[in-house]
């Protein structure tokens, strides 16, 4: 089982001094949500995380090796990444999107198998756009391509998941279906990290919560200790009001 | 996932072998299929007529014919790496000044009056030049970025272009006329076929376990790394590589344009995006391209001959236009 851990772990934020040095595991089975206005540094943590970005400070733990230590190749078959923003320099179709998810397991000289088609197609069928298989990339709305970008992950399969913002332009009904693809990965004994905007997704589908400052300041915590309306509203500078709705807070921003 | 490569390839493979036997066969003696078949699998032939064909097929078209091949696949295998690795599908061999290096290159060996042998080392050492100028700029104090080596390239590019100018304009009339076919591209004066071409099947084959990796990398830089990409490391490969075959090519032939941009392009528009079948399918399409539009150059007006590069405008540019409007 991979664990990912952090040691006084601070992110490479420009222009902020410090910040509180985060020190989470990140164990199997568990899905956590970090919160945070704009600018708090979700996405640098995420990408600082995967290995992507340098840490100003402290260090990330993979399975208790340091990640700058391991081969990119070793570091992608644990550890996938769900991106906020994707760039398609080249068309592609949905299914050879899908497809790449396979490349940290296949060597230099092998071709895809009828194993990597099938885990592909049937990430697209669980994110439902097996019937985009064949459309270029580009011409699906965005909501789609989010859900693309989502079974690229599930076809790379990896113990960590890290998404950033994942219900990014989905409806009602995929933002659901997308958690609970990530509550049933956690199950499955996978662990999950996302960003989130949505506080009543991140209440009703996280179990433990990250809470990020603009100042670089962080607390962290189980779900119950850090979803209280005190510290959401000093979090987003916003008055909230709560009701209760299927034994779930929900959050809603009230005027003044 | 073979038969997906297989048929494209061998197509175009057979396309490769009947440009070469055209441009064996055409030219102010026609060469019969039969003849060229003799000649190549090694019977010797009987009579006087025949003897000529040998002679003029083996010492002359010939290498010319696989020069031009060379060529031709490693200026179109040059611009598919230099696309994926700027992610902009404008890029091309020469987008980074090597033509323009090695054109001053050769251009100032002309000048000295040297020829042959001289004037080819001169161009190759000029690219590098040139590339290593454009990749230092661009690299700079911090990191480079796409868009940053491409600026530098075109200025750097810009700028070899005021010196070609102004050696053109202080050279001797008497040596105008070589330095012109130079810079337009020109295969008479390639001899020996076998570098190049052996660095194009040499790529070739480094290159076939990198594709799926490149397929990632156009993607962009991020998911690259996601995904298991050692994003850096082979960036710098594909940089070197690409800016060798550039060289090697302007080294034989002198600058041809369009092939390296068109060719890459034409088979993403009819193929796809792989490029585990691209490149292969590039250095094929170049050289093919190239061996007719060759074939062009020395018969259209023959005796004379035209400049190659500008056969390759004039058959690329409408080709790619057509191909691009009826694309989705």
């Amino acid at each position: 089982m991979s664990v990912l851990a952090t040691r006084d772990l601070i992110i490479d934020v420009p222009d902020r001094e410090g910040g509180t040095p985060l020190n989470i595991t990140i164990e199997p089975g568990q899905v956590w949500g970090v919160l945070g206005p704009n600018g708090a540094g979700k996405t640098t943590l995420l990408h600082t995380l995967a290995g992507l970005q340098a840490p100003r400070s402290g260090s990330v733990q993979l399975s208790d090796l340091a990640l700058g230590q391991l081969r990119r190749r070793h570091v992608a078959q644990r550890l996938g990444l769900v991106f906020q923003d994707r760039q398609d320099g080249f068309p592609a179709t949905v299914l050879e999107t899908a497809l790449i998810g396979r490349h940290p397991y296949l060597s230099p000289w092998q071709m895809e198998g009828a194993e990597d088609y099938a885990r592909a197609e049937d990430a697209l069928e669980r994110l439902d756009v097996a019937h985009l298989r064949d459309r270029l990339v580009t011409t699906l709305s965005g909501g789609e391509r989010q859900r693309v970008a989502i079974a690229t992950v599930l076809t790379q399969a990896p113990a960590i998941w890290l998404a950033d913002e994942p219900t990014n332009h989905l409806d009602l009904h995929h933002q659901s279906a997308v958690m609970a693809l990530m509550a049933e990965q956690a199950r499955a004994g996978q662990a999950v990290m996302m960003c989130l905007h949505d506080l009543n997704l991140a209440a009703r589908w996280c179990d433990h919560i990250l809470l990020l400052y603009p100042n670089g300041d962080a607390c962290w915590g189980s779900r119950d200790s850090m979803m209280v309306p005190g510290a959401l509203e000093s979090l987003y500078r916003q008055r909230l009001a709560v009701v209760e709705v299927d034994g779930a807070p929900v959050f809603v921003p009230v005027k003044g | 996932m073979l038969a997906r490569l297989g048929l494209p390839l061998s197509l175009l493979l057979l396309a490769a072998l009947a440009s070469l036997f055209i441009a064996i066969g055409v030219g102010s003696a026609q060469i019969s299929p039969a003849q060229i078949w003799q000649v190549v699998i090694g019977n010797s032939l009987q009579g006087e007529g025949d003897a000529l064909a040998r002679t003029m097929v083996i010492e002359l078209r010939l290498p010319r014919a696989l020069s031009a091949f060379a060529v031709g696949g490693l200026l179109a295998v040059a611009g598919a790496l230099m696309q994926v690795l700027l992610r902009n599908p404008l890029a091309d061999p020469y987008v980074l000044g090597l033509s323009g290096g090695a054109s001053i290159g050769a251009l100032a060996a002309m000048l000295g009056g040297l020829g042959g042998l001289a004037i080819s080392g001169s161009a190759f050492g000029g690219a590098l030049l040139s590339t290593f100028l454009v990749f230092g700029l661009a690299h700079g104090s911090g990191s480079w970025t796409p868009s940053r080596l491409l600026l530098t390239g075109v200025v750097v590019a810009s700028g070899w272009g005021a010196v070609i100018t102004l050696m053109l304009a202080l050279s001797p009339a008497e040596r105008l006329p070589g330095m012109l076919y130079w810079l337009m591209g020109d295969l008479s004066y390639a001899r020996t076929p076998w570098p190049p071409l052996l660095l194009l099947l040499a790529i070739c084959v480094v290159l076939i376990p990198l594709g799926r990796s490149l397929n990632v990398l156009a993607r962009g830089p991020q998911q690259a790394a996601a995904l298991g990409v050692a994003v850096r490391p082979l960036e710098w490969c594909i940089y070197i590589v690409a800016s060798l075959l550039t060289a090697a090519a302007v080294t034989t032939a002198g600058s041809i344009g369009f092939v390296g941009l068109v060719v890459p392009h034409m088979l993403r528009l009819l193929l796809g995006n792989d490029q585990r079948l691209i490149l292969p399918a590039c250095a094929l399409a170049g050289g093919t391209l190239l061996v007719l539009a060759d074939t062009l150059a020395r018969t259209m007006i023959a005796p004379e001959q035209l400049p190659v590069g500008v056969i390759t405008a004039l058959l690329g540019v409408p080709t790619f236009l057509f191909l691009l409007y009826r694309s989705r």
